[in-house]
């Protein structure tokens, strides 16, 4: 390649997961200095929504990853149906 | 009547923009590109000049029909549906099949009509117009894969249509009234409708037609399709059955079902069609709870999600367009060589997931705060983990394996310029809408009072959708992708219906061979008796002695003289 991305360099891409990982740290420590309006019990623990949205995302994760143990097959399964007629 | 003579001059915007689509197989060239762009721009002009009320009423059979009637509601939906007409067609300039955009306007077309129809009847109409119009987008792609794929969704639209024409029967015969208004689902007819509605949304069981059917389409015509079979069928959910209740447990299923399949999918469009289903999902819960609240938000969303969606499906097109590729464990580095697109398409990935200062954060927060507003708790707890799943899905998983990821050695250049500017405007109000909602909130059909952009929503929001980020690239060894597709329902009518057909024909042929051998066996014993019985020398065609009938003649004399002594 003639011309090389500043993405494709890895200290920039480290840098953008420092960044990434200092912002996460930020909306987390917002929470004690901003009144959160909590409509529920449950979103007045600490940090909440993070760990709620972190735990339901590995959750999905696993449960699309069991189902496709049972569910996944070659993408030539449907070829026959393909033909045309 | 005044009003009558003023009503002749109104337009209807859907017989507009299929006229124009009569009219476009036989332009070529600058005149034809000039309709594609005008034909809708007209439509949405007329619709803009319409007053609000039932403007065409007529009588058809004992029933007073309006095949014109215009709300907010109905003024929201047409206006979003000739907007993606306008810039879709922009989309899809450069397409060489003639056939697509005039197919994709008689479907925009015919959705206005579905949205502009004050009766039944004529949701019906436009409803079936709508299943011809979306086919033959499918269709006009030319590939073995698109023909069979438009066969089986036809085969599925029309059997919806067979039930929506049950109920709507049913319906008018029951009240008397061929009006669409509000509906309770109390009786066969009105469950029958919604039942006819939500196949269309793309509901449960049968969620599989809709990703089967779209990615078939070409780069181009499935952007048209993401817009308006299910939208339109958001509409009259919206319109007839709002706060049904089992609405917001069939969105739920719709919301997850979409995110699951979507993570194990592979080929990009497939994955957006997948988020279809998920994103239809927020507007079919919104309309479950039923509050102004959520409908608002059901509305909103839907008109955001068009722009977002087919900025999305725009993305992928042009990635196909430039690359016949559409698998994602094909694809990789192209923000190389594509740098608009990715911008673009990651606009799209923005605005889906619902990211502060983008369409998706002003529309889908406020189905969010009607379930909280109602203390649906449980509902809200699945909304939430969905405005996670969603980013996780569409949002990361797209643009990243797509225009990121490793690097597959393509070097394809942005699209030519029709396509870039329809990606650049839908980005523009992705963001502008995002920005300044006060136009769209004004276009709500409730009057709505609400700030998304508290500090603690834009908080919220951005802790849950950063640490599903987080979850993506934790996981990404769990998410890469293998040259699979995941089973759904249409493994039910595409293997286990033929093959169920196949064993039915093959058990029909083995019993009747069986039963012929039987009864060819039964008529040859019989034969064989009657020819042993009429042969020449059988029992009664030999010929017998003289004697012999003088013997028995004269015995039988000799019993009846015993007989008669007998008396």
């Amino acid at each position: 390649m003639k011309h090389r991305h500043w993405l494709d360099d890895q200290g920039n891409v480290q840098t953008l997961w420092r960044g990434f990982l200092v912002l996460l740290a930020l909306t987390v420590v917002a929470g004690f200095f901003v009144d959160m309006h909590p409509h529920f019990e449950i979103e007045r623990w600490f940090g909440f929504n993070a760990a709620y949205g972190f735990v339901t995302c590995l959750l999905m994760i696993l449960g699309a990853k069991f189902m496709g143990f049972f569910l996944k097959r070659p993408d030539s399964h449907y070829s026959r149906d393909q033909r045309d007629e | 009547m005044s009003s009558a003579a003023a009503s002749s001059l109104i337009l209807h915007p859907a017989l507009v923009l299929i006229a124009g689509a009569l009219l476009l197989p036989f332009l070529r060239g600058t005149a034809r590109n000039v309709a594609v762009l005008s034909a809708p721009t007209l439509a949405l002009v007329a619709l803009w000049l319409l007053p609000e009320g039932r403007l065409w009423q007529l009588q058809w059979l004992d029933y007073p029909l309006a095949p014109l009637a215009v709300d907010k509601l109905s003024r929201l939906f047409a206006t979003i549906f000739a907007l993606m007409a306008i810039v879709g067609g922009l989309f899809a300039l450069r397409q060489q099949s003639r056939l697509e955009i005039p197919a994709a306007f008689l479907y925009a077309g015919s959705a206005i009509g579905v949205t502009l129809a004050g009766d039944l009847v004529t949701v019906f109409l436009f409803w079936e117009f709508m299943a011809v119009g979306s086919t033959l987008v499918i269709w006009s792609a030319g590939t073995p894969g698109a023909w069979a794929a438009s066969r089986r969704y036809v085969a599925i639209h029309l059997a919806g249509g067979v039930i929506l024409f049950a109920g709507i029967t049913g319906q008018i015969l029951a009240t008397g009234d061929a009006g669409f208004h509000a509906m309770r689902a109390d009786s066969i007819a009105t469950w029958l409708i919604l039942i006819g509605f939500l196949i269309n949304t793309g509901a449960p069981p049968i969620s599989a037609w809709l990703p089967d059917a779209y990615p078939e389409a070409s780069w181009s015509g499935t952007v048209f399709l993401s817009a308006f079979t299910t939208k339109t069928a958001v509409y009259v959910l919206l319109r007839g059955f709002p706060g049904t209740e089992i609405l917001v447990w069939i969105g739920i299923f719709m919301i997850f079902y979409g995110i699951v399949y979507a993570l194990l999918e592979n080929d990009m469009r497939r994955i957006l069609a997948y988020s279809i289903v998920n994103q239809v999902g927020f507007m079919v819960v919104g309309i479950g709870i039923g509050t102004e609240m959520a409908l608002n938000g059901a509305a909103a969303h839907a008109f955001a999600h068009i722009i977002y969606k087919a900025l999305l499906l725009m993305s992928a097109g042009a990635v196909l367009a430039a690359t016949g590729r559409r698998k994602c464990s094909e694809l990789g580095g192209l923000f190389h060589s594509m740098p608009l697109t990715t911008i673009c398409g990651t606009i799209g990935a923005l605005a889906i997931s619902s990211f502060p200062l983008t369409s998706g954060f002003v529309s889908k927060s406020m189905v969010t705060q009607a379930a909280a507003d109602g203390h649906l708790q449980a509902v809200w707890l699945f909304l939430a983990a969905a405005s996670a799943g969603v980013f996780l899905h569409a949002g990361i998983k797209f643009p990243w394996f797509v225009f990121f990821q490793k690097d597959s050695g393509l070097r394809p250049p942005d699209p030519p310029a029709s396509m870039r500017w329809a990606m650049i405007l839908f980005a523009f109000l992705c963001i502008a809408l995002g920005v300044w909602p006060d136009p769209l909130y004004a276009l709500l059909p409730y009057t709505i009072d609400y700030a998304p952009y508290t500090a603690a929503h834009v908080i919220t929001q951005l802790q849950l959708l950063l640490f599903s980020g987080l979850a993506f690239f934790v996981m990404l060894d769990y998410l890469k992708r293998t040259p699979t597709i995941t089973l759904d329902v249409d493994w039910l009518w595409r293997i286990a219906g033929p093959v169920a057909a196949q064993s039915f024909r093959d058990a029909l042929r083995i019993t009747r061979e069986g039963l012929n051998e039987q009864l060819l066996s039964g008529r040859q014993a019989m034969a064989d008796s009657i020819a042993r019985h009429r042969r020449p020398d059988g029992l009664l065609l030999r010929s017998w002695p003289t004697g012999g009938m003088a013997l028995w003649v004269m015995v039988m004399l000799l019993a009846y003289l015993a007989l008669y002594y007998l008396r």
